[in-house]
């Protein structure tokens, strides 16, 4: 059974245990600061190591070496000292530095004097129509059920996007006996020549290689559609076929399972809510931090690292990692910062593993049609609000995300805004003629996981809390 | 719509969905689990009623919303099967007191 926080207050609170939190938290802890390491998963390693220490596929080649390369950190980080919380739900963070956690249904606060963010990316929304279909999941969540529980399809199964995660979980499936009938590749042609400029650094990055092997692995045994450059999903209740339209070819081929992918966004929920500066990148397409060269945000104290500070894949994460816990080992301990690598040898690393990240954001930078949706396709899943119902709120006045809450409730479902918030940003901006940064994003506030209102009400109250709202 | 690959030798965990027993596996999650039972296991939206299954299975898209022990609107791709748990298919919204 999980409990509750040891202390009350730590020098550094790491927010997952991906590549960047495990980092963050190994490092911080080594140089002996009391150091809190929270996760909402039941086992560390976030998504790209996600069930490291517990997975059934234990055979090695199957999975890849990139995946077992998160063993050694999740040793490092159990021996560190740093206190290691899984299945605790971070609800909530200020600018004071508390952390809000729910931690099997009870919920506290905890004080930090550094707070590292490390909550990782989530999949760029995918608003085709029929996306909302049973069947049609991401190609992340088919991979997370494929590393956790050693699931794979086998039933009709067609992957459709873009991206290396794509090819790799196809390869991965293949290994495992698993089923895909066909991959719909919707890189866009121009994209190839865009790229171009990029492609010496990418073919010296270590990506190169391993990316071309596997996708030759899976082009021996799946056919392949390049530029595909529109799709849908249909059926009655659950997801029949899936349509698509190359070149001047169109088919409609049966499916059981669609699994979409076209990159990944940072996930802002968190620091968005604590107050931190996002800026829009108009490369990669989303919101991302404004931070320095060590990842320190806008709020005094909270430093981001890994996929959220922008996205640099698992082995930038984790120096991005170190690079934010030494910082703050830096601040609070400096004697203890010399027994730490020095930082300029994390810089180096740093660039080494960026290396060709340009090439694949152009490569792979998804196609208007597929980010930007029309008419009766759902936009906003939990509360189900067409692309056509926001274009309407638009003409009779919405300016922005904020305003198109109170019109249409999209954004105010339990996902708050993560799978439909790029979209409905892009969306307005194009509708009103302004580019994403002048429209912005939603407001975004703690709670930003739901919990019930039981749990808030039963968390400790000081006398002067209570003294607060008493009234008379 | 997925099937468990040969070599899966984790220990069998026992739970029950909508009255009927499942065989899970232990390190499931609630979602994976339903999802490998061959059920139809697809809940229905508060909004309309469309009926869904899990999406993202990271925590992010709610999609995978289930009763878990008598709790309406669980996360069920966060939470690990136990023997015994008692699953419920949720249609609509969270019933009030549960």
């Amino acid at each position: 059974m999980n409990v509750a926080p040891k202390r009350d207050s730590y020098d550094v609170v790491v927010i997952g245990a991906g590549p960047a939190g495990l980092a963050a938290a190994a490092t911080a802890a080594e140089a002996d600061l009391s150091t809190l390491l929270l996760d909402e998963n039941a086992g560390p390693g976030g998504q790209v190591w996600r069930a490291i220490a517990s997975t059934p596929v234990t055979e090695r080649d199957r999975l890849g070496s990139d995946y077992w390369a998160g063993a050694e950190l999740v040793r490092a980080v159990r021996t560190s000292g740093a206190e290691i919380i899984q299945r605790a739900t971070v609800w909530s963070l200020d600018r004071h530095l508390e952390v809000g956690v729910s931690i099997d249904g009870a919920s506290s606060l905890v004080k930090a004097r550094r707070v590292i963010l490390a909550t990782g990316a989530l999949e760029r929304p995918f608003p085709i129509p029929g996306w909302t279909l049973p069947g049609v999941m991401t190609a992340g969540a088919a991979q997370t059920m494929l590393k956790s529980s050693g699931l794979v399809p086998d039933g009709q199964t067609v992957i459709a996007g873009q991206g290396p995660l794509l090819w790799l979980l196809a390869a991965q499936i293949l290994r495992l006996g698993g089923r895909i009938d066909r991959i719909l590749d919707t890189t866009e042609r121009r994209n190839y020549f865009a790229a171009l400029p990029h492609a010496f650094a990418f073919m010296t990055s270590p990506y190169f290689a391993k990316g071309l092997a596997m996708m030759r692995e899976v082009r021996a045994k799946v056919p392949v559609v390049t530029g595909v450059s529109e799709l849908s999903a249909a059926g009655d209740g659950r997801l029949a076929t899936v349509t698509y339209a190359a070149g001047s070819r169109r088919e409609t081929i049966p499916a059981e399972l669609l699994l979409l992918h076209q990159g990944v966004v940072p996930n802002v929920n968190l620091a968005m809510a604590a107050g931190v500066e996002h800026r829009w990148d108009d490369l990669q397409l989303c919101w991302s931090p404004a931070l320095d060269h060590n990842g320190s945000t806008s709020v005094e104290g909270i430093a981001i690292a890994g996929d959220g500070a922008g996205i640099g894949g698992a082995e930038a994460a984790l120096v991005r990692g170190r690079i934010a816990a030494r910082a703050a080992v830096e601040a609070l301990a400096p004697a203890a910062a010399a027994t730490l690598a020095p930082m300029a040898t994390f810089r180096a690393s740093l660039a080494q593993a960026e290396r060709g990240r340009a090439f694949l954001d152009t490569l792979f930078r998804p196609a208007r049609q597929f980010r930007i949706p029309s008419g009766d396709t759902i936009v906003c899943r939990c509360e189900e609000v067409t692309a056509k119902d926001i274009l309407d709120a638009v003409a009779i006045g919405a300016t922005g995300p904020n305003q198109l809450k109170a019109y249409r409730r999209s954004g105010m479902g339990p996902c708050q805004g993560r799978l439909c918030g790029l979209t409905v940003t892009e969306l307005m901006a194009q509708a009103r003629g302004k580019n994403p940064q002048e429209i912005g994003y939603y407001r975004l506030r703690a709670p930003v996981k739901p919990i019930t209102l039981a749990e808030l009400a039963a968390m400790p109250k000081t006398e002067a809390d209570v003294q607060a709202v008493v009234r008379g | 719509m997925f099937k468990r690959f040969d070599q899966d030798s984790r220990r069998p965990v026992h739970i029950v969905v909508d009255g009927a027993a499942v065989a899970a596996r232990e390190g499931d999650t609630v979602s994976a689990a339903l999802l490998a039972s061959g059920r139809d296991v697809r809940r229905a939206t508060a909004v309309s009623g469309a009926p869904r299954l899990p999406y993202c299975m990271m925590g992010v898209c709610f999609d995978c919303l289930v009763t878990i022990d008598g709790i309406g609107n669980r996360q069920g791709c966060l939470v690990p099967v136990a023997e015994g748990m008692q699953i419920e298919i949720q249609k609509g919204k969270r019933e009030i007191g549960r």
